[in-house]
């Protein structure tokens, strides 16, 4: 008990830091725009991007397990269903929060809806993300819904309010009810399936129609990111059971954690025949536009990133810690391969968008003109980095509320929630 | 070096681009391609090109519409320098218009890919569509604020870019937008040459209608050889270059 008071303390101080800091950044990029900022004419696209599709990818992925539960029935990990759908949500929230800031003019943006060019994979994205969003939102309001309104019944106060809020008149409790809510959750999830298949297939299609940029433009792109949305939100969804379930030390508890390190063991594996692919045949291949992005990742200034991000904590610990018997059967180890994975695949984004855009499309471009934006080299500013820290800090401070408020926690499969 | 001058020596060849440009502009819009032809035996790589652009269009710094790009071949003391400028290429199949999120970019009648300030949203996937790195993101920098006592006229003086008065000001388009070469068009609606033509001291870079054969610019690639950048990528450069 002491040590959870001593977590939350710790959790909020680390929420309120990232957003005072995320004030400043904040307040540098609304009174000075892109002045401040460390993307230039050739790495036009920097943390922020990068911080976008990890966070999409997040989404993505805890929005298809999820409906490993709601479309396909596996039963098996339905104490987690709800809490992956919360987390899709906050995680999209803070994704369009990253890319809405990287806009040069943002108060243009609702532009994408009145006046899209649909021969823009953007375009069709933000379509995409969009239907998505409110999928998601309708998905969770019907998943929810009883529990909104016993919530507002028993609940007295803040919460008791909220809950009476957002169950929008509704007082239905009945069985019939909830058989009517689960199978409107089925359609949605059904829908939302193919729709976050095309949308994060369509990020990666962002990057792949680019044939300018060789080392982004390929077939592999859609489904290379796919694959990286399944890991990385297996991983978190992982990690967050491993130390948010109710019911540690049972068996149920154990045993659903175990068969997750299974499922997150294997699409770790599918990564790695993945980037091998993608390295390999780049490497092999010896097109400068190529290889000169992966031989910068590997041996770079950052090449810690790739090495001991991508590959170690993305790999290697994880297929450690989930195949090791010893590990595997440890609900600790398991929920820090989760977390190691998690940590990885910012690196792993990083390096999708940055190092293909450091090669000049042409050679001796970069000594053109002199100026400080057409350079090879992009380390984040303090304003780039401060925003981010911001926005990382509301979201997590928007899933502790949400965490707390909403009947999303993870439970018991005979628990009722309350 | 051999090679036979398209252009008498006897004949002004920005006269003559002068005149191109009358016969073209008085036909309907549709009807005109324009393209530009360098030479890039005669470049000598002195940026009049890059300058006289900044001045026509006042770039801000780190927005290059047009530039030369300077390399050496070879090891010392067997060393030559090789010179590539570098306008748009105004691809017949623009890359960076697909892209656009919004339709903020797009080809015109005459072939320029241009761009509409007022609904540019700044996101820059044309910048990492464009294979020729001709397009740049205005960042909102200026040359003379801060480092010197006053913002220097330059920087203020309104631009025509595109037909339309602008005086570049914090956080007003074009700060925040992508910007790119357009031929000069609100020069070229004026019966004027692009600014980086009008000042070539070498008299390296040629401009006209594509689709008139007595244009300068078609007699010279009749006669010469030339060729486009990378265009293995489908793109169709309207900027040819002769060596």
């Amino acid at each position: 008990m002491k040590n959870s008071k001593l977590g939350m303390a710790a959790y909020w101080a680390v929420v309120i830091i990232s957003l005072v800091i995320g004030g400043y950044g904040l307040y540098w990029r609304l009174t000075t725009g892109h002045i401040l900022a460390n993307y230039g004419q050739l790495i036009t696209w920097g943390l922020w991007v990068a911080m976008y599709i990890y966070f999409i990818g997040l989404s993505a992925g805890a929005f298809l397990i999820s409906a490993l539960v709601f479309v396909f029935h596996v039963e098996r990990f339905r104490p987690i269903a709800r809490l992956a759908l919360f987390t899709a949500l906050i995680s999209l929230l803070m994704a369009l929060l990253f890319i809405w800031f990287d806009l040069g003019h943002m108060g243009r943006f609702y532009e994408v809806y009145s006046r899209p060019n649909f021969r823009s994979m953007m375009a069709w994205m933000v379509w995409l993300y969009t239907a998505y969003f409110v999928l998601l939102i309708f998905e969770f309001w019907f998943e929810s819904r009883q529990d909104f309104v016993r919530c507002g019944q028993e609940k007295g106060g803040f919460n008791g309010f909220i809950c009476r809020v957002l169950a929008l008149g509704s007082k239905n409790t009945e069985p019939e009810g909830r058989e009517r809510d689960e199978r409107v959750v089925r359609v949605l999830g059904a829908i939302g399936l193919p729709l976050a298949i095309m949308f994060h297939g369509g990020v990666g299609a962002l990057f792949g129609v680019v044939a300018a940029r060789p080392a982004w433009h390929g077939g592999l792109f859609p489904l290379l990111f796919l694959v990286a949305a399944l890991v990385s939100g297996g991983g978190l969804l992982m990690a967050l059971y491993a130390w948010l379930a109710p019911n540690k030390g049972s068996e149920e508890y154990k045993s659903l954690l175990s068969d997750m390190g299974r499922l997150v063991l294997a699409l770790v594996l599918l990564d790695v025949i993945f980037t091998f692919a993608e390295y390999s045949i780049a490497l092999y291949g010896g097109v400068p536009g190529d290889v000169l992005p992966l031989i910068e990742i590997m041996s770079g200034p950052f090449w810690w990133v790739f090495w001991i991000g991508q590959i170690g904590l993305g790999m290697v610990v994880p297929i450690i810690l989930l195949s090791w018997k010893r590990t595997s059967s440890s609900t600790f180890w398991v929920g820090i391969a989760g977390m190691s994975i998690v940590l990885a695949f910012v690196g792993v984004r990083l390096n999708i968008v940055i190092p293909p855009l450091s090669v000049p499309e042409l050679q001796g471009l970069v000594n053109a003109v002199p100026s400080p934006r057409m350079t090879t080299q992009y380390i984040p500013s303090m304003m780039e980095w401060a925003l981010g820290i911001g926005i990382v800090g509301l979201g997590l401070a928007l899933f502790a509320i949400g965490y707390n408020l909403l009947p999303v926690k993870p439970r018991g499969d005979k628990e009722v929630m309350s | 070096m051999a090679f036979i001058p398209a252009v008498s020596q006897m004949e002004n060849a920005n006269v003559r681009m002068m005149e191109d440009l009358e016969r073209a502009v008085q036909k309907p819009p549709e009807e005109r391609r324009w393209g530009m032809v360098i030479d890039l035996t005669k470049c000598v790589a002195c940026d009049a090109c890059t300058v006289s652009c900044k001045a026509e269009n006042k770039t801000p710094p780190g927005v290059n519409y047009t530039l030369v790009i300077k390399e050496e071949v070879g090891e010392y003391p067997n060393v030559r320098a090789t010179f590539l400028p570098r306008p748009c290429m105004q691809c017949e199949n623009p890359p960076c218009v697909e892209v656009c999120p919004v339709g903020a970019t797009w080809k015109d009648v005459e072939g320029i890919v241009v761009i509409d300030y007022d609904v540019c949203i700044g996101c820059r996937y044309c910048i990492t569509a464009c294979p020729y790195g001709a397009r740049t993101f205005d960042f909102g920098d200026w040359y003379t604020k801060g480092n010197t006592p006053m913002l220097a006229p330059y920087e203020t003086a309104p631009t025509f870019e595109y037909g339309e008065e602008r005086v570049r000001e914090d956080e007003v388009s074009p700060i925040g937008n992508v910007r790119k070469c357009n031929f000069c068009i609100q020069r070229l609606h004026e019966g004027l040459l692009p600014a980086c033509i009008n000042d070539c001291i070498g008299r390296a870079r040629y401009f006209g209608d594509l689709n008139d054969p007595e244009s300068l610019v078609s007699e010279l690639l009749r006669e010469r050889y030339s060729f486009k950048l990378k265009e293995e990528l489908g793109t169709s450069p309207k900027v040819f270059y002769l060596s």
